[in-house]
């Protein structure tokens, strides 16, 4: 199966190539790719309810994650859908572009996401999908910025990638955790990973399982456009439609119902996933239909009306019964069909008018036939009238509904308020620019080129033809999908008639009058417009767009404010805040750790008394002095008279490191000062005073650290080794000469190299710097 | 002898460089010489790591704990290795990128010096030498901060200096008080008798693991130790910057790791400290990135964000389970070794895209995408694998760090690091917008760069970018070899034993020279 991904995946690259050299008519060429993706997959129909087939190849054995793929009737249908549309969409780009040449740009991304996607639904293992999952992310963020010299599709592109990604990050912390459970309760590392040993499990008792699944289902509900992160998907609209119609409506947005369907079996036997799932489809379902009413874009109207479908099948995986399931079947196999279909027909009406706006088109019947039928074909499948595949879909939707215990009649009328306004939108989109009298736009409006015509007419036929057959779709493919979903064997038996008991025919009732209800609104739909779009406009200011567009200033400043506060630059307050971290994290340890007792009278020898003593002049001097170059002077003696103290206490080693960083820092100094401009006294008292408090406590603490370190409770064994060593082996009666030149040469081979080093950077520097002032050059 | 080789090839190299200073050919010769010289013998010495076990040389023929040793574990040699990959991409870059002068006045001998240092630091088994090492690092890429540079330089170089003395006083006075407690110097040995010392009194050794701390936090640039790290690396040319992001920072790093996961004894305090720091830096750093409005600046900010999640891995050897330790240390050197690459590679990018447009400002640049389409291609491949997403390395990195913070229980830390990806991805997305989407300003700068110019940019990166994508494709081996640097880390007896010392700090015999176990 893993040839049928890496195909495309191939093919992405050569793209561009291939349009080069052979100009917009490559588009059914690379058509051909996921028709041979198609093909293959159609070997395995029909598919028997409740069997798939698994391919697992090693990947990351050290994670437990596998390369294994499943066929079974969910992902062989998701798979129809990508290749079928996919093939479709790509004919269509090759009309749609012209002679644009980033059409093999977007031939590339197209078949990049198409690889993507069919990973998504051919994955078993739960990281192999998420691998596939945020590709399809990143594609979508490429289309959807496609043309990115516009402001605005820059910003939405990201906006989608921001939502997708942040829902990405949750998915990836829900898997985690699911894996954590699943390995918690008992399952091998190596099949903790893969959804078909975790379906059926029943891992819901276990304390990760709550948080993973509330994670996951945040995941697939930002990729799949439910409320409140929908905001991405109506704004993605600014793609290239062929874009539109293949990722954001048949497919990429469905890949979180999917990941619902898919793991519905795993996830599906606790409470909170179906009420979860329930309320949050449900309102989406309703809201986004009445917010498709307030737009006038063709294609935003689509948008919102696709987020309302997303809904649907949100709400009728989470109801969960098997009726539920056969509706979410048949409603998103439908859906896909139509909705890329009046995507295709959207652009194409572009295509020929060079508007979308609903109020500016009408009467291109006339000029657009062909365009015109598919796309009431497609609509009256959106509206859900017989005999097309979309009634069935509704039906079902609709006896699902009646069918539960709690809360059915509320949720079948719920679906059916959304529905009246989808059928309204469907006859605005696709029967109004074609029926309605001429108007301003278009006046020289054509046909689309047959490129344009295939994908539209294809996708509206199959509607028409299942609609009409449904039993070819049920035995192939549906059962078997529905099995899937379901983690347990249903069996389909769609019909478009389904006789006369009550529960069908109440559903056939409703259905009737939402039929009437959105034909009315349709009719005064011209007058409802204006208001209801100027309604929405102003809930959109408090909606959750705008909450984003808050969050994303407000991250902003928040990002300028903190560095302002702590990156100013002033060495200064860099130096402090060192000084008070160390005296932050080293009170607690040495208040614990200082031998209080321990600390007795201190037996001084006068030449370190002097020493010392020195030392602190020059210190305290320093920081008194008015001059930088006496300032520099004393810290250099208080360094030098430091190894002083150091050779004293037989460390030569790093008396003379310390001499020479000291003297190095002391040319440097001298070099850098002399360059900035006389010593200026800024700082206030205060400032002064807390620097010196800053100064005293960081003093302090070092002082009590040399306290813990005298009080030393081992024996110390290396000194003694070395002395014993150092006559027979080293050959050396100097025991601290050994150290430096042998025991320990190593140390001295390194300082060597930081003085010689020193010295050829102070040269370099300094001949440099020479050369740059006589040349002026520039650095 | 092969232990020792990562050290002396640079130095020997830098030696004959500066002889060679004169010759153009010459010199550039020598660089490429010592690099790849370099890259092989990392190779050859983590090969002969992985199928025979940790190499050890005790120099002089001194026996541990009296001479130094050098050890070369899996961690060491896998460090080692990552420095001389990155090292090789960037010599082959600043052939193309620094200019006569700098290359004249010493620039390869200089990066040679501090790749000895950096070697030397990965592979000393000895808290003092490790030291040295750092001095070594430090004066050099001081020299190469200012080298033939003006006063932004000199300021820069300064605060970097300033900051970075208070980290070697810091990590003496630590490594004093160390072998105040302990009387030796010697990494295993130390660990051996504080191990014993830390039984009775935790807290002694608990004082000098906070100086340490702050000591690699400063080199590591955690926050709030890390100012100089933003004020200072972008005044370089992007070689110079590219090489310090791989490789100073990131010693910091491995100098936590090594001294937290073998030296010292757990300390549940600097364990919670070190996450609060890692949450911080992580938070501090990519918010810091946000606001800049330089690319390499992003970029350079940046660095600190992602030194949160090694820490983090670091802070997660505080969790009770020894396996949840394995799997954190484990994650965090995958993520060192990924972040090293990919880092290095934005960098050089972003170099690139300087000679191509004459400028780092966002508001200067634009419409790259359609101009430099490579370009366009490796920054993004780089970008998105910066901010986790698959197929390349940092989604193995970011997958490996969460497993092992939920794994410990760290909701809070965890969270953070999955939030701060996020961010992450915004300010990649910042760049990518403004410098490839948003068209060309009117009066931008259009610099043609000739064909033997762009290779020497490009190339590496290209490279680069393919190291990212394979490891991302087929993540198993760096899997495994962090798996057995952190086994090897965390297996103290084991380390004592390859270095000829018993658990309680005994030499056993009398060692000479290179041994294998």
């Amino acid at each position: 199966m893993l040839w049928m991904i890496l195909i495309p995946l191939v093919a992405a690259p050569a793209a561009p190539w291939l349009v080069r050299r052979l100009g917009r008519h490559v588009g059914p060429l690379l058509a051909l790719v996921p028709i041979g993706v198609g093909l293959a997959l159609a070997i395995h129909l029909p598919m028997e309810p409740g069997t798939w087939r698994l391919e697992v190849l090693p990947w990351v054995p050290e994670l437990g994650i596998h390369l294994a793929f499943r066929l079974d009737g969910l992902s062989i249908t998701f798979g129809l859908l990508i290749s079928g549309i996919g093939a479709l969409v790509l004919t269509y780009a090759g009309g749609y572009m012209g002679d644009d040449p980033r059409l093999g740009r977007l031939c590339g991304l197209l078949l990049m996401f198409l690889a993507a996607m069919l990973g998504v639904v051919f994955s078993d293992d739960l990281f192999v999908l998420f691998v596939f999952w945020e590709l399809t992310s990143i594609a979508s963020w490429l289309l959807i910025g496609f043309k990115h010299e516009q402001a605005e599709a820059r910003d939405s592109a990201r906006m989608a990638l921001l939502v997708t990604g942040a829902g990405g990050l949750a998915l990836l912390a829900g898997l985690v955790l699911l894996t954590a459970a699943a390995a918690g309760s008992g399952i091998p590392l190596d099949r903790a990973t893969r959804i078909s040993a975790l379906a059926g499990v029943g891992l819901s008792g276990h304390p990760l399982f709550t948080p993973s699944l509330v994670l996951i289902v945040v995941g697939a509900f930002s990729k799949s456009a439910q409320m409140p992160l929908h905001f991405w998907l109506p704004r993605a609209m600014t793609a290239p439609t062929p874009v539109s119609a293949y990722l954001h409506s048949a497919t990429m947005v469905k890949a979180g119902v999917y990941l619902l369907a898919r793991l519905n079996p795993v996830l599906g036997d606790s409470g909170l996933w179906h009420v979860l799932l329930t309320l949050t489809g449900a309102a989406t379902m309703l809201v986004a239909a009445v917010m498709a009413a307030g737009q006038s874009d063709l294609k935003r109207i689509l948008a919102y009306t696709t987020v309302s479908v997303l809904g649907t099948l949100t709400m009728l995986i989470g109801v969960g019964t098997d009726l539920a399931i056969k509706a979410a079947v048949v409603y998103l196999v439908a859906h896909a069909c139509y909705k890329a279909a009046l995507f295709m027909i959207a652009g194409s009406i572009e295509h020929a008018t060079g508007t979308r706006d609903v109020r500016r088109l009408g009467g291109l019947g006339r000029a657009m036939p062909v365009t015109a039928a598919s796309g009431l074909l497609a609509a009256l499948s959106m509206a859900g009238a017989p005999p097309l595949f979309g009634f069935i879909g509704k039906e079902l939707l609709l006896k699902a509904k009646l069918d539960l215990e709690y809360l059915g009649v509320v949720l079948a009328l719920t679906a059916g308020l959304a529905n009246v306004f989808l059928i309204a939108m469907a006859l605005v989109v696709a029967v109004r620019p074609f029926l309605a009298s001429r108007t301003v736009a278009a006046p020289d409006a054509h046909e689309a080129p047959p490129a344009m015509l295939a994908g539209p007419l294809v996708l509206a036929a199959a509607g028409l033809f299942v609609g009409l057959v449904p039993g070819v779709f049920d035995a192939a493919l549906g059962s078997a999908m529905a099995s899937a979903i379901g983690g347990r064997t249903i069996i389909m038996k769609l019909k478009l008639w389904h006789g006369l008991d009550p529960a069908a025919l109440t559903a056939l009732l409703i259905s009737a009058v939402t039929l009437a209800l959105g034909f009315a609104v349709f009719l005064r739909f011209r007058a409802g417009l204006s208001r209801l779009a100027g309604r929405f406009a102003r809930l959109g200011r408090h909606g959750p767009a705008r909450a984003y567009e808050r969050l994303y200033g407000g991250l902003m400043d928040l990002a300028a404010a903190v560095t302002r506060a702590t990156q100013n630059g002033s060495l200064r307050r860099y130096t402090r805040l060192v000084l008070l971290a160390l005296v932050a994290t080293c009170v607690y340890p040495l208040s614990r750790a200082v031998p209080l007792e321990s600390v007795g009278p201190v037996e001084w020898g006068w030449h370190e008394a002097a020493v010392a003593i020195l030392a602190l002049v020059g210190a305290v001097t320093a920081v008194l002095s008015r001059s930088r170059l006496s300032a520099i002077a004393m810290v250099g003696i208080t360094g030098i008279l430091i190894a002083v103290l150091f050779a004293l206490f037989s460390a030569p080693d790093l008396a003379i490191t310390q001499i020479m960083v000291e003297a190095l820092t002391v040319i440097l100094l001298v070099l850098i000062f002399h360059r900035l401009p006389a010593f200026s006294h800024l700082r206030t008292t205060a400032a002064r005073l807390g620097d010196a408090a800053t100064a005293a406590a960081a003093g302090a603490v070092m002082s009590l650290m040399v306290l813990v370190a005298v009080a030393a409770p081992l024996p110390a064994t290396v000194s003694a080794q070395m002395a014993r060593l150092s006559v027979p082996q080293a050959k050396g009666r100097n025991v601290v000469n050994v150290i430096l030149v042998d025991f320990r040469a190593l140390d001295t081979l390194g300082e060597t190299t930081v003085v010689a080093v020193a010295g050829l950077g102070v040269y370099a520097l300094v001949k440099l710097s020479r050369r740059a002032r006589g040349e002026g050059g520039k650095p | 002898m092969l232990v020792a080789l990562p050290i002396l090839i640079p130095l020997i190299a830098a030696c004959a460089g500066l002889a060679a200073a004169g010759s153009r050919p010459l010199r550039r010769a020598f660089a490429l010489l010592g690099a790849g010289g370099l890259l092989v013998a990392a190779m050859v010495l983590f090969a002969r790591v992985w199928t025979r076990g940790t190499q050890v040389l005790h120099v002089g023929g001194w026996p541990a704990p009296v001479g130094i040793t050098l050890v070369a574990d899996p961690l060491s040699a896998l460090m080692v290795l990552t420095a001389a990959v990155l090292n090789a991409a960037v010599t082959v870059y600043a052939l193309g990128d620094i200019d006569a002068r700098r290359q004249r006045h010493g620039y390869f001998s200089f990066i040679h010096v501090m790749l000895g240092g950096v070697c030397g630091a990965f592979l000393t088994g000895d808290l003092f030498n490790l030291y040295v090492w750092f001095e070594v690092m430090l004066i050099s890429s001081f020299v190469l901060m200012v080298l033939g540079g003006g006063r932004p330089q000199l300021e820069a170089g300064t605060k970097y200096v300033t900051l970075s003395l208070m980290s070697s006083a810091l990590f003496l006075s630590g490594v004093g008080i160390l072998s105040g407690i302990a009387h030796t110097l010697h990494m295993a040995d130390l660990a051996g008798r504080l191990a014993v010392a830390a039984v009775e009194r935790p807290w002694p050794a608990t004082c000098a693991a906070t100086l340490l701390m702050l000591a690699f936090g400063i080199k590591a640039a955690v926050f709030p130790l890390h100012f100089w790290l933003p004020d200072s690396y972008h005044v370089t040319p992007p070689a110079i910057t590219a090489v310090f992001a791989a490789l100073l920072t990131k010693t910091g790093v491995y100098a936590l790791i090594r001294v937290f996961g073998l030296v010292l004894p757990p300390s549940p305090y600097l364990f919670g400290l070190l996450a609060a720091i890692a949450a911080a830096t992580m938070l501090m750093g990519v918010l810091g990135a946000v606001a800049q409005i330089h690319v390499r600046r992003i970029l350079n900010v940046h660095i600190v964000s992602q030194i949160g999640y090694m820490v983090m891995g670091v802070a997660l050897l505080g969790a009770p389970d020894p396996a949840t330790r394995r799997l954190a240390i484990a994650a965090a050197l995958f993520y060192v070794v990924h972040n090293m690459v990919v880092k290095t590679n934005l960098l050089l990018v972003s170099g690139a895209i300087r000679a191509m447009t004459g400028t780092e400002l966002l508001a200067g640049l634009g419409g790259l995408a359609t101009r430099a389409p490579l370009t366009a291609c490796i920054f993004l491949v780089s970008a998105l694998s910066l901010a986790g997403l698959p197929p390349s390395s940092g989604f193995w990195a970011k997958l490996g760090i969460i497993q092992a913070g939920f794994e410990a229980r760290a909701w809070l830390l965890t969270l953070t690091a999955l939030g701060v990806g996020l961010l992450t991805l915004l300010s990649m997305l910042k760049i990518w917008n403004e410098v490839f989407w948003k068209p060309a300003p009117a009066d931008g700068p259009v610099i043609a760069l000739s064909p033997r110019r762009r290779m020497l940019l490009l190339s590496p990166a290209a490279a680069l970018t393919v190291l990212s994508v394979l490891i991302g494709l087929y993540p198993a081996p760096l899997l495994k070899a962090a798996r057995r640097a952190a086994d090897g880390l965390l297996d103290r007896p084991a380390y004592m034993a390859a270095v000829g010392l018993d658990a309680g700090g005994t030499p056993r015999g009398e060692p000479a020279g290179e041994t294998g176990p």
